[in-house]
């Protein structure tokens, strides 16, 4: 199962209606928010992490992938009592990383996917730890055994929301 | 200089974007004692952000409800009947309890007023809809659907019947952010209730509540309930927090922390409310409760005669002969204290009163009351006499306790209490 891409078709870029691209994050963030309120352990799942990484590596584009990044993090920080730009760096940093691999990577095949998402979800809380330990100051908890279940978790849900993303995309 | 640009411009639109992030995650920081309410520009869009997100989790919320409704108000009605049935023997049970707290609550009222004590009482609560969550595991916040278009105002305190929640954060126009005690940035003054140890309750990274720093005690046990102390000036004293889960070490130092288990489920909320007004007299609600329960005190009394008083002799058996009915009709005789053991000089009436002491002069002992191995008031042809010197906070204390007698039976802690208690220094 080759995961780096061969062939002109496996880097082709993709797009979605421009409704897409308002509505998903829109509805990442609200149906995180939704869906820990009533599911604890839905904490553990980053939607607003998962559609950057979706938009990053269908576009292949890293400025704009980096500009969306931080305008979904900073959204996810407005919903808690930190100051904006924690996610917004971390989501800036995934979505310019996603962006530049996914060029190297056969975005269609699940296995890269899965790869993908595991390192990317690892990346944001290595993000997040130094920004708010070192930078901020403040406490992170942090437990090894904690993050891989969370970046198997995201890994997994990803490659579901992604072939339900695939459903209503056009290919450029 | 044009091909650096463009050759290198996605790292540098990269560096571009963090590097405004970190002036403004700069910005943002605040001193120490500083307002935690955002200012300027990031109150707005945390605003944008929440009037974005609210209207679609507000939809859901409802949808929800509306299904649970359904199904709660239709198709779960099996055992209604006999719920009901059990709800009104509890009812009775909780009318009687309150009938024996209704007078202590009232003492209570009254001895803070004569301490000065400012006690601070709600007078207003009202209900909100939790219709969301931060989605982080780093920010314990709910977003709740009333704002300052209700009349909420910042660091109102947020609770439920079962215990404290949280309080206001910020607050948008038709949404408020709550902050709830598992979060490690926030904090609440408690007490333990049996040990009376304060502390300041702020959660832990994982979110679990605890009391910081707090001097180690081996009276502190789990299952130790923790409410309320009113020491940080938003909630008000005596509210639940919860109760002692373990306590452990604090690992910078000799202190320990108290694991507390928080008496709401913080995990499972639907709905709050928001104290928006408090004050430091009893409220008009609380006084008609306290009065009405008073009343009803008085007519379970009436109709139950042979509900004794405290003072009075404990209930005769089966078998005993009824008292004559001219015996009945005297005034109780004053309590006594039981009869000493072994008596010496220390027992009560033992010694003449402090009017008839000589200052220098030797105490006589009353001749037979220490020795005789008779109670000291039976050995006296009259009880003690009572202080005169007696404070007015002490008389206060006694008179209610006189006239309020027949109440008191509903309490059958309070009875043995107040009977078998020995006299002070009669051993």
């Amino acid at each position: 199962m080759p995961l780096l891409a061969s062939s002109r078709h496996e880097v082709g870029t993709h797009s979605h209606p421009w409704l897409v691209y308002v509505l998903a994050p829109v509805l990442a963030i609200g149906l995180q928010s939704f869906l820990s309120l009533h599911f604890p352990a839905f904490d553990l799942v980053d939607l607003p992490l998962l559609v950057t990484i979706y938009y990053a590596i269908t576009r292949r584009e890293p400025v704009t992938a980096t500009i969306v990044g931080t305008l979904i993090g900073i959204a996810q920080d407005s919903l808690t009592h930190h100051a904006l730009g924690v996610f917004g760096i971390c989501k800036a940093i995934v979505g310019y990383m996603a962006a530049s691999l996914g060029v190297r990577f056969d975005a269609e095949n699940n296995g890269s996917r899965l790869l993908l998402i595991f390192a990317f979800t690892l990346e944001q809380t290595a993000i997040l730890w130094l920004l708010q330990r070192k930078l901020l100051g403040q406490p992170f908890a942090w437990h090894w055994i904690h993050e891989l279940l969370r970046a198997v978790l995201n890994s997994l849900v990803g490659v579901i929301l992604f072939a339900v993303f695939d459903l209503i995309r056009h290919r450029e | 200089m044009e091909s650096f640009f463009s050759r290198y411009r996605n790292a540098l639109v990269l560096i571009t974007i963090l590097l405004a992030q970190v002036i403004g995650l700069a910005v943002q920081v605040r001193r120490p004692g500083a307002s935690p309410q955002d200012k300027g520009g990031v109150r707005l869009i945390r605003s944008w952000v929440v009037g974005v997100v609210t209207p679609p989790e507000r939809l859901l919320h409802w949808t929800g409800r509306g299904i649970r409704g359904i199904w709660s108000g239709y198709i779960g009605l099996i055992h209604v009947r006999r719920q009901n049935q059990q709800l009104k023997a509890e009812l009775g049970q909780l009318r009687l309890q309150e009938d024996s707290l209704a007078e202590n609550a009232r003492q209570a009222v009254r001895l803070q007023a004569l301490l000065g004590f400012q006690e601070k009482y709600i007078y207003k609560t009202l209900a909100a809809q939790v219709i969301g969550a931060s989605g982080t595991e780093q920010s314990h916040v709910l977003l709740i659907d009333k704002g300052s278009d209700s009349g909420l105002r910042p660091d109102m305190p947020v609770i439920t019947p079962d215990g404290i929640i949280g309080k206001i954060r910020d607050v948008f126009r038709h949404t408020s952010q709550v902050l709830e005690i598992s979060d490690e940035t926030s904090g609440a003054g408690v007490i333990l209730v049996n040990t009376r140890i304060e502390g300041v309750l702020r959660g832990d990274s994982w979110g679990q509540p605890q009391i910081v720093d707090v001097s180690p005690d081996d009276r502190i046990k789990p299952g130790e309930p923790v409410v309320t102390s009113g020491g940080d000036g938003i909630f008000p004293r005596g509210l639940a927090v919860g109760t002692v889960q373990r306590v452990l070490p604090n690992p910078e130092g000799t202190l320990v922390d108290v694991l507390v288990k928080p008496a709401a489920n913080l995990s499972a909320l639907e709905e709050v409310l928001v104290v928006t007004s408090t004050g430091s007299q009893i409220p008009p609600a609380m006084q008609q409760d306290l009065t009405q329960a008073a009343r009803t005190a008085d007519i379970l009394a009436a109709r139950l005669p042979s509900a004794g008083t405290p003072g009075t002799a404990p209930a005769q058996p089966a078998g005993a002969t009824p008292a004559p009915a001219a015996a009945n009709a005297l005034p109780p005789p004053p309590p006594q204290p039981p009869a000493p053991r072994h008596p010496d000089r220390f027992s009560a009436g033992s010694v003449p009163p402090a009017a008839d002491l000589v200052p220098g002069q030797p105490v006589t002992p009353i001749a037979g009351a220490a020795t005789s191995g008779q109670p000291p008031a039976a050995a006296a042809p009259h009880p003690p006499p009572q202080q005169p010197s007696a404070p007015p906070k002490a008389a206060g204390q006694t008179a209610p306790q006189t006239t309020s007698a027949p109440r008191r039976p509903a309490n059958p802690a309070s009875k043995p209490a107040q009977s078998a208690s020995p006299p002070q220094g009669g051993r």
